[in-house]
C-alpha cells in the first residue's frame, strides 16, 4: 500500500496521539478482541473501555476520548498489557492519553483520581519524597473545610490506628521526610518539563 | 566481607514513621541474617510511583529515577540498585529500559538531570528484593539460617500486582506465580491455594475510589478466609497497607467481620531466621499477628 493511501485512512486525532500520546504510536496495533476490557479489575467502571477507546481513536473522536474519566480508571495493575495478544502496552496508553487530557485541559474537573494523582506529584516536588500525612490531609480537604473535617473524622480510628503503629508521624506536618537537595530537585523537574511542554505542544 | 552488597533504594513508604517502616524494619533484620550488605544511594528521591503519571507525564518521571541511577552510578560505583517496594522497583525499571543508549529520551533525560549536577550513565541495573533472594541466594541459602520455621501457620500468598506484572519474576507465569508460596514453605509455613493471588488492590485507586478498591480487597481477604490462611503476607508496601488498613472499613460498610493480619515476606523470614517481634517489625501490624509473635517469643 502506497503511503498516500495509508494517510487517507489516518484521522488527524490518530496522528496527534500518535505524536504526542506516551506510547501512542501503538493504538493502530489493537484488533478489538477485548480481553483488555475483560482484564481490566474495574472494568465495568469504564464509561469506553480500552478497547473501545482505542477504536474511538480511530474514529476520530477527539473531544468524547479526552473529556472521558475512564483512562482515570486505571489502577496500573498491568493485567491488560500482560495479556494483549499484541503486546500493545495498553496501561501506558491509558497514562499517557490520562496525562495528555490533563495537560490541555480537557480531562473532567472534578475526576477524583485526577485530582489525586495532581496532589501526589505536586506533594513530591516539594521535598523529592512523598510526605504521607500532607498528601492523605489533602485529599480529606479537596472538598472544603467541613467536608474535610467529616472525612478526617471518619479515618479517625484507622489513623490513630496508624501512629500507634509508628507508620504515621504527626509531625510530618511540619516538614517531615525530604531529600537534601531539593533545589536541585526542582531544578530538574522545572527543565524537564519545560523539555517535554515544548516536545508535546503544552502551553502551560 | 558481606556475601552479597546492593544500592539500596528503600523508598518513601519505608522511611521510619512512615506507612511501611515495618517493612523497612523486616528487610534490614532479614537480611542481617542473610549477611547481605544494603547501603542508601544517598540523597534518593521518590519514583514518581504509578500515579505521578498525570502532572508527571513522561521525562519528568524518568528524570526522577535517572537522579538515583546516577547517585548510585555516582557513589556506589558496580553495586546494582535493590529496591523492596513494588512501585519504586517497577517505575525505576520503566525508566531504566526506555532510557535506552543513544535514543533521544536518554539525551532529554541528561540535560534535565545538570541542573542537578548529575549525569545518568546507563550503567546501573535495578532489582527487586525478591530476586535478590531467589536468584541471588536461592532457595536453599534462604532455608539454611531457617531456627524457628513457621510450622502450623496457613499463609495467603498475595503476590498482587506489581511484582508480578508487566515485568515479574523471571521463569514465573503473571496469571499464577509461585515464588512467593515457595518462599512461605522454605521458612517452614504452609502456602494455601489462593485464587485471588494476583488480584489488585486498588493502588492508588484507594485513596481516590474508595468503594471501588474496597470491592477489590473485599475479594481479596475473603478468598484467603475461604481457602483457610490466618495470615496473608505480600511483596508489596501499598498492598500490604491497603489490604490491612481498609478491613476495618469494609466491616463497618459491609457487616463482615475481617481480621486478617497482613504481613511483608521479610517479616515472615526474620522471625523464622530467630528474630524478636520488633526486629521483624510485627508492632507495626494494625490487625496483630499473634501466632507470628507466640514463634518470635519462643
Amino acid at each position: 500500500m502506497s503511503e498516500q493511501a495509508v494517510t487517507r485512512y489516518t484521522n488527524d486525532f490518530l496522528r496527534e496521539v500518535e505524536k504526542n500520546v506516551e506510547e501512542g504510536h501503538w493504538v493502530k496495533m489493537c484488533m478489538q478482541c477485548g480481553v483488555c476490557s475483560g482484564s481490566c479489575p474495574l472494568g465495568s467502571a469504564w464509561a469506553h473501555p480500552p478497547q473501545e477507546i482505542f477504536m474511538m481513536i480511530r474514529a476520530g473522536k477527539r473531544e468524547e476520548v479526552l473529556s472521558s474519566d475512564s483512562m482515570w480508571m486505571c489502577t496500573s495493575c498491568y493485567n491488560c498489557i500482560v495479556r494483549c495478544p499484541r503486546k500493545l502496552p495498553i496501561t501506558h496508553i491509558m497514562h499517557g492519553l490520562a496525562n495528555y487530557a490533563h495537560r490541555l485541559g480537557l480531562a473532567p474537573k472534578n475526576q477524583p483520581t485526577r485530582q489525586f494523582a495532581k496532589m501526589f506529584w505536586d506533594n513530591l516536588v516539594q521535598k523529592g519524597r512523598v510526605n504521607e500525612l500532607k498528601l492523605s490531609l489533602g485529599l480529606y480537604f479537596k472538598d472544603g473545610f467541613v467536608q474535610g473535617i467529616k472525612n478526617a473524622l471518619a479515618m479517625q480510628s484507622i489513623g490513630l490506628g496508624m501512629m500507634k503503629a509508628r507508620r504515621l508521624n504527626p509531625f510530618e506536618l511540619f516538614g517531615g521526610h525530604a531529600c537534601k537537595d531539593q533545589k536541585g530537585i526542582q531544578a530538574m523537574l522545572r527543565k524537564a518539563r519545560e523539555i517535554e511542554d515544548r516536545k508535546k505542544g503544552y502551553t502551560a | 566481607m558481606a556475601k552479597k552488597e546492593y544500592a539500596f533504594y528503600p523508598g518513601c513508604s519505608s522511611q521510619l514513621k512512615a506507612s511501611a517502616s515495618n517493612y523497612l524494619t523486616s528487610t534490614n533484620s532479614m537480611c542481617q541474617a542473610l549477611d547481605v550488605k544494603l547501603t542508601e544511594i544517598p540523597d534518593w528521591n521518590c519514583c514518581g510511583a504509578s500515579i505521578g503519571y498525570a502532572e508527571g507525564g513522561e521525562l519528568p518521571r524518568h528524570v526522577l529515577n535517572a537522579r538515583n541511577f546516577a547517585l548510585a552510578e555516582a557513589h556506589l560505583p558496580g553495586k546494582e540498585i535493590v529496591a523492596t517496594c513494588a512501585a519504586c522497583w517497577l517505575g525505576a525499571r520503566e525508566s531504566k529500559d526506555r532510557l535506552g543508549a543513544g535514543s533521544q529520551l536518554l539525551a532529554d533525560t541528561n540535560e534535565a538531570l545538570k541542573e542537578a549536577g548529575l549525569h545518568y550513565k546507563g550503567e546501573t541495573s535495578i532489582r527487586h528484593m525478591v530476586e535478590v533472594l531467589i536468584e541471588d541466594l536461592g532457595y536453599d541459602a534462604l532455608k539454611a539460617p531457617v531456627v524457628k520455621p513457621l510450622e502450623g501457620i496457613k499463609f495467603a500468598g498475595y503476590v498482587g500486582c506489581q511484582t508480578n506484572r508487566p515485568f515479574g519474576i523471571v521463569g514465573e507465569s503473571f496469571e499464577n506465580p509461585v515464588y512467593l508460596d515457595k518462599l512461605v514453605e522454605t521458612v517452614g509455613g504452609e502456602a494455601v491455594p489462593y485464587d485471588q493471588k494476583v488480584t489488585c488492590c486498588g493502588g492508588a485507586l484507594a485513596f481516590s475510589e474508595p468503594d471501588k478498591s474496597q470491592k477489590q480487597i473485599r475479594d481479596i481477604v475473603e478468598s484467603a478466609y475461604d481457602h483457610g490462611a490466618e495470615m496473608i503476607v505480600t511483596p508489596c508496601p501499598l498492598c500490604q497497607a491497603n489490604v490491612e488498613i481498609y478491613q476495618s472499613e469494609i466491616n463497618k460498610k459491609q457487616g463482615t467481620k475481617f481480621n486478617m493480619p497482613v504481613l511483608y515476606y521479610s517479616q515472615l523470614m526474620t522471625v523464622a531466621y530467630g528474630g524478636s517481634a520488633k526486629e521483624a517489625g510485627l508492632d507495626g501490624q494494625l490487625i496483630h499477628a499473634a501466632k507470628l509473635e507466640e514463634i518470635a517469643k519462643k
